[in-house]
């Protein structure tokens, strides 16, 4: 079964094997309004945990996605080109932003679990 | 947008309307402004262009001029802007600037003469030091009387007519740039044909206590829907129109801005206001830099502060820049070198670190749509 992390720069990383799938939070897209678009990483990209790696463009400002943890990158979300609407209707689903090749799946043991990142997101207000 | 001094946040007469209708509440000039409300900006923009949008505009500043016994306000005004305020007829409005000593731009306003008096409307971030700025020097010759807790409803949008005739039978002719005292749910209104989303539309000044009455009121058409300050943003980029403080601010002059159409034809000439020797010797000359329109290619989006470069030399900056909903594509404006500013050179944007090719090309990127008549 997939194990889901969070950031608390509001990234989430769903794991499967040794690959990492990233995207952003609800609360991210709720907080960013209308995406226009987002910039992803290539395929090969080599990424260290915490290097800002992709930008989500929404009508109002730009903001960096940062990786949750280390790694290459074997695949990036082509679709959003063409619908960077799916960030705010799918977030966790077809709004994904990119696929890393986990170098140490050791990192994720410091990122949130659910109940932690709700709890999180809570003490925001 | 215009970033928040220290203090409480001031609210406008429409606070717990914005509220009940879900806006997301920002700090913008002082005030706890609506940047959108739940349908998003996207929704918001294209409804506004599509139907009708009332915006809160009440945080601007709204200051009435009347001359002294023997003076006249609209002379007395001309000291401090390069506009033809003097030529105003009664029920006519204009579009111009304070400006400074060095031809720098200290605000944009509206002015509108009702025949007795002049209506001014300054941006809010800006208004106290106007007023400050028009009692040192009109006080004089006018009655400076700051109106700031009335309220401003900005109704925009191709139904905009449409909705305020059904209420107020006379706006329907009323022409773009022109203003009538008008009487809306019992309450004394000054309407003008204006607004700052290139579309048709009107600005209603209210009486503080019967703002929220109003809004409601319009709101009950089913064409009207309320737009945030992230929608007029999108809008007045579409447009072209400078926003203070990021396209046009002290350091540049109406040459620079292109905002010459704005310079009363017999003021260019016969100066009489702050920085009139500046703004004269460019209007003779050339300025060195002018305000353009930028069209980037492909969907990156460079924003305020993007350096503008040919070749990898910078020859300008990007002061605004943003989503056109309606083009569905980026579009930006900037300041360029003129010897580089002709429309269709091509430029790079550099965003991020990255060069986005783009054009300069004339604005507005959307049509305006004004209604005269």
């Amino acid at each position: 079964m997939a194990d889901t992390r969070y950031t608390e720069e509001h990234e989430w990383i769903r794991v499967e094997g040794d690959v990492g799938t990233i995207g952003i939070t609800q609360y991210a897209q709720e907080q960013l309004g209308d995406v226009v678009f987002v910039d992803v990483p290539a395929a090969g990209r080599k990424v260290a945990k915490g290097e800002a790696c992709a930008v989500v463009e929404s009508v109002k400002a730009a903001s960096d996605i940062y990786a949750p943890a280390t790694g290459e990158v074997v695949e990036s979300n082509a679709a959003l080109a063409e619908t960077p609407g799916d960030v705010n209707a799918e977030p966790t689903g077809k709004g994904w932003f990119f696929k890393l090749k986990l170098a140490d799946k050791g990192e994720l043991d410091g990122l949130m679990d659910e109940a932690a990142y709700d709890a999180f997101v809570k003490s925001l207000g | 947008m215009t970033e928040t001094p220290a203090g409480p946040l001031k609210r406008t007469p429409l606070y717990d309307l914005h509220r009940e209708l879900g806006a997301r509440l920002v700090p913008f000039a002082g005030y706890e402004m609506p940047v959108q409300y739940p349908t998003g900006i996207l929704v918001e923009h294209n409804h506004t262009r599509t139907a009708c949008g009332l915006f809160d505009v009440s945080h601007m500043g709204q200051v009435r001029l009347t001359a002294k016994p023997g003076q006249n306000a609209a002379k007395a005004l001309e000291t401090l802007v390069p506009g033809d305020i003097a030529g105003l007829q009664p029920g006519q409005q204009r579009y111009t600037q304070f400006t400074n000593d060095a031809g720098g731009i200290l605000d944009d306003l509206m002015v509108t003469s009702t025949g007795d008096h002049l209506l001014v409307v300054v941006n809010a971030a800006c208004k106290d030091a106007d007023l400050a700025h028009m009692r040192k020097h009109l006080s004089a010759t006018c009655e400076v009387e700051p109106m700031f807790s009335r309220g401003l409803l900005a109704l925009q949008g191709p139904q905009a007519s449409a909705v305020l005739s059904r209420l107020v039978p006379q706006v329907a002719t009323m022409k773009f740039m022109t203003g009538a005292y008008v009487v809306i749910d019992g309450a004394r209104c000054y309407v003008t044909r204006s607004g700052y989303t290139g579309g048709d539309g009107y600005e209603i000044s209210t009486p503080a206590e019967q703002t929220d009455a109003i809004a409601r009121k319009l709101l009950s058409h089913p064409e009207v829907k309320p737009i945030g300050l992230g929608a007029r943003d999108s809008l007045r980029l579409e447009a072209g129109l400078c926003l203070y403080g990021h396209d046009i601010d002290t350091t540049t002059t109406p040459v620079e801005a292109v905002l010459l159409w704005s310079v009363g034809k017999e003021r260019r000439v016969q100066g009489g206001f702050p920085g009139a020797a500046t703004v004269q010797k460019q209007i003779a000359e050339g300025s060195s830099r002018k305000r353009v329109g930028l069209l980037p290619e492909g969907k990156a989006i460079a924003r305020e502060g993007a350096e503008i470069v040919i070749g990898g030399k910078t020859v300008g900056i990007v002061t605004s820049g943003g989503f056109s909903p309606t083009m569905g594509r980026a579009i930006a404006m900037g300041y360029v070198e003129r010897s580089q500013s002709a429309n269709g050179t091509k430029v790079d944007l550099m965003v991020r670190g990255k060069p986005v090719p783009a054009e300069i090309v004339a604005m507005p990127f959307v049509k305006h749509a004004y209604y005269r008549g």
